[in-house]
C-alpha cells in the first residue's frame, strides 16, 4: 500500500510517499523499519504506545491499534502533529 | 573546615603536585556544543587562540549530550530526539563527516503493565580505555544502558532500571527535573573497568564494584531539601558528580543542596560549599574538575533562592574556583557581563581540557559560548546566538 511520510521523517526514507506491505497496521510499520532501519522506533516506544505527537490516519480515520486490518488498496498516511517553539 | 573522613587534602596535593609536573605538549582542542536545536563543532588551533565552527548538524534535533571517544580520538555519539519523533542516538566514525543511527538504541524493557519508555538520552560515558568499544548512558526517565559495540545497540542493566529499590528511589516524573528526571554523571575509575558511579536527579548517587551488577548507594553526608528524610534515597538530588583523574579516589559533587567533597574509601561527602560567599551561595548544576590536579575544581552558582529563577546571582555571572579542596573559593569573572546577564550554565555544559594552562569551557542557556585558556583567569566569548546549551565537553586532537 502507498504510506505517505511526514517531513521528520523523510531522513529515513528520501521521500514523501513510499510502498509497504502487511495486512495490519502492525505489519506495515514492520514491513517500513524493514526497509528504513531505525523509523518504527521514533513512531512507537519501547512498550509499543504510539509516541506523543504521531498519528496514523487510514480511510480518513485515526487507527491506534496495532492490529487494525489494512487492505492492500488502503492508503496509511503518518501525520506528526506540530508543536512547541 | 571540618576534617575528611579518609584522604587529607594534603596527599591529593602530593599526588596532584607529581601528575602536573609532566606537561602534555599543546595539541587542538574540539568543542562539541550540544543545544537545543542541533549540535555544533568548534576547532581550535594549538593555542586555542583561533577557532573554527563546524555546524549546524542535525539542525532542529534535541541534542542532549555530544561525546568524542578519547579511545580512538574519531568516534562520536549523539544523543537525539525532535520534539515529534523518539530518541536515538548517532554515530560518525569521522568526526562528523558522516552520521549513522544506531541500530538499537537504549530503550526499557518491554512490560506487560506500565512499562517505561525512554523519553531521551541524557548522558554518554564512553568505558574503561581497556574496554574500546564500551559506552554507557544514562536516560530520562532514571535508567542505565551499555553498548559493547561502539554504540550501535544499547542493553538495559536490570540492575538498576528493573530493581525494585531502583525504581522506588527514582520517584516518579513529578519528583523529576523539570525536563524530566534523569541519570546522569556516570563515572568509570581510571584504575579498574568494574568500578563504576552514577547520579541520578532525582535518586542519590550510586557505586559499583563488579562492572554494573550490583549496585549500593553512596549518599552519608548529603544533605537534603530541608524538611525531609536523608535517609530517604529518593529526596537525594546530586546535580553533577565529577571524579578526578589525576586521583580517582577523589569526587566532587555540585548537589541540589551544596557543593561536595568525597575521598575514598571513606563514604561521608563533605559539603566544602559552606566556604563559597554567602551572597552566592553553593548551589548550582556545573562543576569542572583538573585534568592533573586534584585539589582544583571549579563551579559557576545559580540563584536557587525563593522560586529558584536558575539564573545567575543577582544576574552577574561568576566562576569560583577552588585550589585547596574546598577549603576556599575565589570569583573569577574577568571578560563576563558585570551585570544584567540572567543566563546560567547546565549540569553538562561546562567542561575543562588537558592542556597547561587548562582551558576551561561553558555555554548558556541564552546560547553563548565562552572560553578561558588560563584557568578562568581571562573569559572570552566565543559564540553567541545559538539555541539554549544542553552540553559542552572538550576534547584533545592528536
Amino acid at each position: 500500500m502507498k504510506v505517505l511520510i511526514p517531513t521528520p521523517l523523510h531522513s529515513y526514507t528520501g521521500q514523501r510517499e513510499v510502498e509497504a506491505t502487511g495486512s495490519t497496521l502492525a505489519a506495515v510499520l514492520a514491513d517500513l523499519d524493514r526497509q528504513y532501519p531505525g523509523m518504527r522506533f521514533r513512531m512507537l516506544d519501547e512498550q509499543e504506545r504510539l509516541r506523543p505527537h504521531v498519528r496514523f490516519f487510514v480511510r480518513g480515520e485515526a487507527i491506534f491499534d496495532l492490529a487494525t486490518p489494512l487492505r492492500a488498496s488502503d492508503e496509511l498516511v503518518i501525520v506528526q502533529a506540530l508543536s512547541g517553539g | 573546615m571540618s576534617k575528611t573522613t579518609s584522604q587529607p587534602a594534603s596527599g591529593a596535593r602530593a599526588a596532584a603536585t607529581r601528575s602536573a609536573s609532566h606537561a602534555l605538549p599543546a595539541r587542538r582542542v574540539l568543542l562539541l556544543v550540544a543545544t537545543r536545536k542541533g549540535a555544533w563543532l568548534y576547532e581550535s588551533d594549538a593555542e586555542r587562540k583561533t577557532w573554527r565552527v563546524d555546524g549546524p548538524h542535525f539542525l532542529g534535533h534535541i541534542i542532549n549530550h555530544l561525546v568524542l571517544d578519547p579511545r580512538d580520538g574519531r568516534t562520536l555519539l549523539a544523543a537525539a530526539k525532535t520534539g515529534h519523533l523518539g530518541p536515538t542516538i548517532f554515530r560518525s566514525e569521522d568526526l562528523g563527516r558522516t552520521w549513522k543511527e544506531a541500530a538499537r538504541p537504549p530503550a526499557f524493557a518491554k512490560s506487560a503493565a506500565h512499562g517505561r519508555t525512554v523519553d531521551h538520552t541524557f548522558w554518554l560515558t564512553p568505558a574503561h580505555a581497556s574496554e574500546p568499544n564500551t559506552w554507557y548512558a544514562g536516560t530520562s526517565p532514571q535508567g542505565l544502558f551499555r553498548s559493547q559495540d561502539g554504540g550501535v545497540t544499547w542493553e538495559p542493566f536490570s540492575s538498576v532500571n528493573d530493581d525494585p529499590h531502583y525504581r522506588t528511589w527514582m520517584g516518579s516524573a513529578q519528583d523529576g527535573t523539570p525536563d524530566g528526571p534523569k541519570l546522569h554523571s556516570i563515572l568509570v575509575d581510571p584504575r579498574d573497568p568494574a568500578h563504576l558511579y552514577f547520579a541520578m536527579s532525582g535518586g542519590g548517587v550510586h557505586e559499583s564494584v563488579d562492572h554494573g551488577g550490583n549496585w549500593a548507594p553512596l549518599v552519608d553526608g548529603l544533605e537534603v531539601v530541608e524538611g525531609f528524610d536523608p535517609a530517604n534515597i529518593t529526596f537525594h538530588d546530586p546535580h553533577c558528580v565529577r571524579l578526578c583523574p589525576s586521583h580517582p579516589d577523589r569526587l566532587y559533587q555540585q548537589n541540589h543542596c551544596g557543593i561536595y567533597r568525597l575521598d575514598r574509601p571513606g563514604r561521608q561527602w563533605l559539603r566544602i560549599g559552606k566556604a563559597m560567599p554567602q551572597a552566592v551561595g553553593d548551589i548550582g548544576f556545573p562543576l569542572v574538575v583538573h585534568p592533573h590536579d586534584a585539589d582544583t575544581a571549579w563551579v559557576l552558582p545559580m540563584d536557587g533562592s525563593n522560586v529558584w529563577p536558575r539564573t545567575s546571582p543577582d544576574g552577574r555571572p561568576g566562576v569560583y574556583v577552588t585550589r585547596d579542596g574546598g577549603e576556599s573559593w575565589q570569583r573569577l569573572a574577568s571578560g563576563l557581563p558585570r551585570q544584567q546577564a540572567w543566563w546560567t550554565v547546565k549540569r553538562q555544559a561546562m567542561s575543562a581540557d588537558a592542556q597547561t594552562p587548562v582551558g576551561l569551557y561553558f555555554g548558556t542557556t541564552s546560547g553563548e559560548l565562552w572560553m578561558s585558556r588560563n584557568e578562568g583567569r581571562r573569559w572570552k566569548c566565543l559564540a553567541r546566538h545559538l539555541p539554549e546549551i544542553y552540553a559542552v565537553e572538550a576534547a584533545e586532537l592528536a
